[in-house]
C-alpha cells in the first residue's frame, strides 16, 4: 500500500517534470525541471531496492551532469526559444505520431506483461555496494577498463573542442 | 506498522533537538570568528553587546530580520527566491546523517544517538551508504551558488558564481577520492561502521594510516566551503561580493548560514572518518543520563576543535588566485588522492593476515 | 505491491516525452536535454527488471550507460559552445549551412 502511494506520487513528479522540460519556453526553466525527474526517478530506484544505482544517480546525473548544462546555459546567456516553420511542422505531425506510438507501447506492456508485482518490500536494498563491486570488478572488469578510456577521450575531446581557435 | 510510527515520532523530536542546537552553534560560530580572527590581528572582537559581546549573534540576527529587503527590478524571480533555500537546505541536510554516540535511553524508551538511525532489539544500524549520500549532498550544494550567481542579473554576480561553482566541483573530486582510503580501511559506506572500526583507543583511529588523506580531505573541504585560503569567489576586495551581492537581509543571512553550516559538515564527516567519532578517554563516573552523553560531548569537542583550525587558517593565510587554486585543485590534489588510493589498497591487499 | 508494468510504461512514457521534445524544440541545449530523459527512461526499465528478475547485472549496465551519458554531455555541450562562438545562435534552425 505504501508501496503504491510513493510510487504514485514519485511517478507523477517524473511525468510533470518532463511535461514541463517541453512547455518551459526558457532552458533553465527546462534544466531545473529535468533535475526534478532525476531525483524522482532516485527515489523511484530506491522503491526498486537499488540503493546504490539510486545514490550514484544523485551524484554523476543530477550533481553533475546537470550542472554541466546550468554552466552552459549562464555561459552562454541562452535566452528564451523562438519558433520557426520547421517547429510547426515537427508539431503538428510529430506529436500526433509520438501520442500513437505510446499509446501502443503502453497497452501492449500493460497486456502482456506478467501481473507478478516486484517482490520487494520497502528497506529491502538487493543492490548494495558490495555485490555491485563484485560484479563490476569481476565479470565485468573490461567493459570497466573500457569505460574509463572512453572517459578519457571524452576528456581529451572536450577540453579540444571548447578551446578558442589559435587567432 | 507501531515501529515505524514510534521511529518517525523519535526522528522528529531528533530532528527539531539537533537542528535548534546546530542554527545556534552556527550563530555563535560567527561570534567566535569575529573575536578569534580579531585576537590575532590584536585586536578585541564584538565586546559591546552583552558581557564580553555575548549577545552579539541575537543583534546580528535582528539586524538582518528587520533590514530592508532590497531587490532589483530586472531579476529572474523564482530562481531568485529559491538559491539561498537551496543553499541552506543541503548545508543542513546533511546532520541527519552524522551519528554523534551510540544510543540513548530515556525513561525506558531507547533510541539512536542518530536521526537515521534505526535501533534493533540487539543492533544498531544506519544506512548502508551514508557516506555515498553526504557526498551527494554535498553535489547538490553547487546549485544554489550557481543559480543565485545567474538569477541576480548582474556581471560580478554571475562571474562570481561562475567562479565559485568551477571552484566546487573541481575540488568535490579530491574530496570523494581522498576518502576512498578509508573506505577500503573501514570496509563499509556506513557512518556508524566506519567509526566502530575505530574502536580501541587513540592507536586505532585511522588519522594513523590515512594522514596523506586527511590532509587532502581538509584541503579539498576548505574549498568545498569556499572559505580562505580559497575564498576568492566572496572576498569583498575582488569580485564586489560574488554571487551573493545583489542579496540582503534575510536571503544573505540564509547564505551567511548555509556557508557555516558547511563547515560543520566537513568538521563533522573528518571526525568521524578520521579522528574516532565519539570515542573518549576513560567513562567517569556520573549518572547514566550524563553517560549516555559523554560520547555527544566528546564529539562535539572534537568538531569545535575543526571549526576552530577553520577560524584559525582564516586568519592566518592569504587566498590563492584563481589560476593557482584551480591548477593546484587539478594537478596537486587529484594526483596525490588517486597515489593514496594505491598506495592503501596495495597495503590492505598484501598485508600477510 | 507495484505491478511491474507500471514501471516499464512510466518508462516508456518518459522516453516518448523525451523523443517529442527531441522533435519540438528549437534549442539545442534543451534537445540535448530530451536526449538525456530518454536515457534516464531506459535506467529506469533497467532497474525494474533488475528487481523483477533479482539479477544485479542490469544494475552493472545502468552504471556503464550512466557513464556514457555523461561522457557525451560533456563531448556534446562542447561541440554546443563551439558552435555558439562561430555562429552566435542556438536555434537548430538556423544551423544549416556547412560553411557561414
Amino acid at each position: 500500500m505504501l508501496h503504491l502511494v510513493l510510487f504514485y506520487i514519485f511517478a507523477f513528479l517524473c511525468v510533470a517534470g518532463a511535461v514541463n522540460l517541453l512547455a518551459q519556453r526558457h532552458p533553465i526553466n527546462s534544466a531545473l525541471s529535468l533535475i526534478v525527474v532525476m531525483g524522482s526517478l532516485a527515489v523511484l530506484y530506491l522503491l526498486l531496492g537499488a540503493e546504490f544505482v539510486a545514490a550514484i544517480q544523485v551524484i554523476v546525473y543530477a550533481g553533475a551532469v546537470m550542472v554541466l548544462f546550468v554552466f552552459v546555459i549562464m555561459l552562454l546567456n541562452a535566452g528564451e526559444e523562438e519558433h520557426s516553420n520547421a517547429s510547426r511542422v515537427a508539431v503538428y505531425v510529430g506529436v500526433p505520431a509520438l501520442i500513437a506510438l505510446a499509446a501502443l507501447v503502453v497497452y501492449g506492456l500493460l497486456h502482456n506483461t506478467p501481473t507478478a508485482g516486484v517482490q520487494l518490500a520497502i528497506g529491502e536494498f538487493m543492490g548494495g555496494v558490495k555485490p555491485i563491486a563484485n560484479l563490476l570488478f569481476r565479470d565485468f572488469l573490461l567493459p570497466f577498463e573500457v569505460t574509463s578510456v572512453l572517459i578519457l577521450i571524452a576528456i581529451m575531446g572536450a577540453v579540444v573542442l571548447a578551446q578558442r581557435g589559435e587567432d | 506498522m507501531n515501529e515505524a510510527l514510534t521511529f518517525l515520532l523519535f526522528a522528529l523530536i531528533k530532528s527539531v533537538l539537533v537542528i535548534f542546537v546546530l542554527l545556534t552553534a552556527i550563530a555563535y560560530t560567527t561570534l567566535l570568528e569575529r573575536k578569534v580572527v580579531g585576537r590575532m590581528q590584536n585586536r578585541w572582537g564584538p565586546t559591546r553587546v552583552g558581557p564580553f559581546g555575548l549577545l552579539q549573534p541575537l543583534a546580528d540576527g535582528i539586524k538582518f530580520i528587520l533590514k530592508e529587503d532590497v531587490t532589483s527590478p530586472n531579476v529572474h524571480k523564482f530562481l531568485f527566491l529559491l538559491a539561498p533555500m537551496l543553499a541552506l537546505v543541503t548545508g543542513l541536510a546533511s546532520i541527519s546523517l552524522v551519528p554523534f554516540g551510540n544510543q540513548i535511553t530515556v525513561e525506558g524508551k531507547s533510541t539512536s544517538l542518530q536521526i537515521t538511525g534505526v535501533l534493533a532489539a540487539d543492533s544498531n544500524t544506519d544506512i548502508a551508504i551514508g557516506l555515498l549520500i553526504l557526498l551527494g549532498i554535498t553535489s547538490l550544494g553547487v546549485y544554489g551558488i550557481a543559480l543565485a550567481g545567474w538569477s541576480s542579473n548582474s556581471k560580478y554576480s554571475l562571474l562570481g558564481s561562475l567562479r565559485a561553482s568551477a571552484q566546487m566541483i573541481s575540488y568535490e573530486l579530491s574530496l570523494g577520492l581522498s576518502v576512498v582510503g578509508v573506505l577500503i580501511l573501514a570496509g563499509s559506506f556506513s557512518l556508524r561502521q566506519i567509526v566502530n572500526s575505530q574502536s580501541g583507543g587513540v592507536l586505532h583511529w585511522f588519522i594513523w594510516p590515512q594522514l596523506l588523506g586527511f590532509f587532502i580531505y581538509l584541503t579539498s573541504a576548505y574549498a568545498e566551503t569556499n572559505r580562505i585560503p580559497f575564498d576568492l569567489p566572496e572576498a569583498e576586495t575582488e569580485l564586489v561580493a560574488g554571487y551573493h551581492t545583489e542579496y540582503s537581509s534575510m536571503k544573505f543571512a540564509m547564505f551567511f548560514m548555509a556557508e557555516y553550516a558547511n563547515m560543520f559538515t566537513v568538521a563533522c564527516v573528518a571526525t568521524l572518518l578520521f579522528f574516532g567519532g565519539w570515542s573518549g578517554p576513560v567513562p567517569g563516573f556520573l549518572p547514566p543520563i550524563l553517560q549516555m552523553l559523554m560520547p555527544v560531548f566528546w564529539f562535539a569537542f572534537k568538531i569545535f576543535l575543526f571549526i576552530f583550525l577553520y577560524i584559525w587558517v582564516r586568519g592566518t593565510l592569504p587566498r590563492f588566485r584563481y589560476d593557482q587554486l584551480m591548477a593546484f585543485g587539478w594537478k596537486v590534489l587529484l594526483p596525490l588522492a588517486i597515489a593514496n588510493i594505491i598506495v592503501t589498497s596495495a597495503i590492505v591487499a598484501f598485508w600477510p593476515q | 505491491m507495484v505491478p511491474l508494468s507500471y514501471y516499464l510504461v512510466l518508462s516508456a512514457v518518459l522516453f516518448c516525452l523525451g523523443v517529442a521534445g527531441f522533435l519540438i524544440k528549437r534549442n539545442v541545449i534543451t534537445i540535448f536535454m530530451s536526449i538525456e530523459l530518454m536515457l534516464n527512461a531506459v535506467n529506469l526499465t533497467f532497474v525494474a527488471f533488475s528487481a523483477q528478475l533479482h539479477k544485479l547485472s542490469a544494475q552493472v549496465f545502468v552504471f556503464f550507460v550512466m557513464v556514457v551519458a555523461a561522457a557525451e554531455a560533456a563531448v556534446g555541450l562542447a561541440i554546443i559552445i563551439a558552435i555558439f562562438r562561430s555562429r552566435q545562435t542556438l536555434n537548430v534552425d538556423k544551423v544549416d549551412l556547412l560553411k557561414l
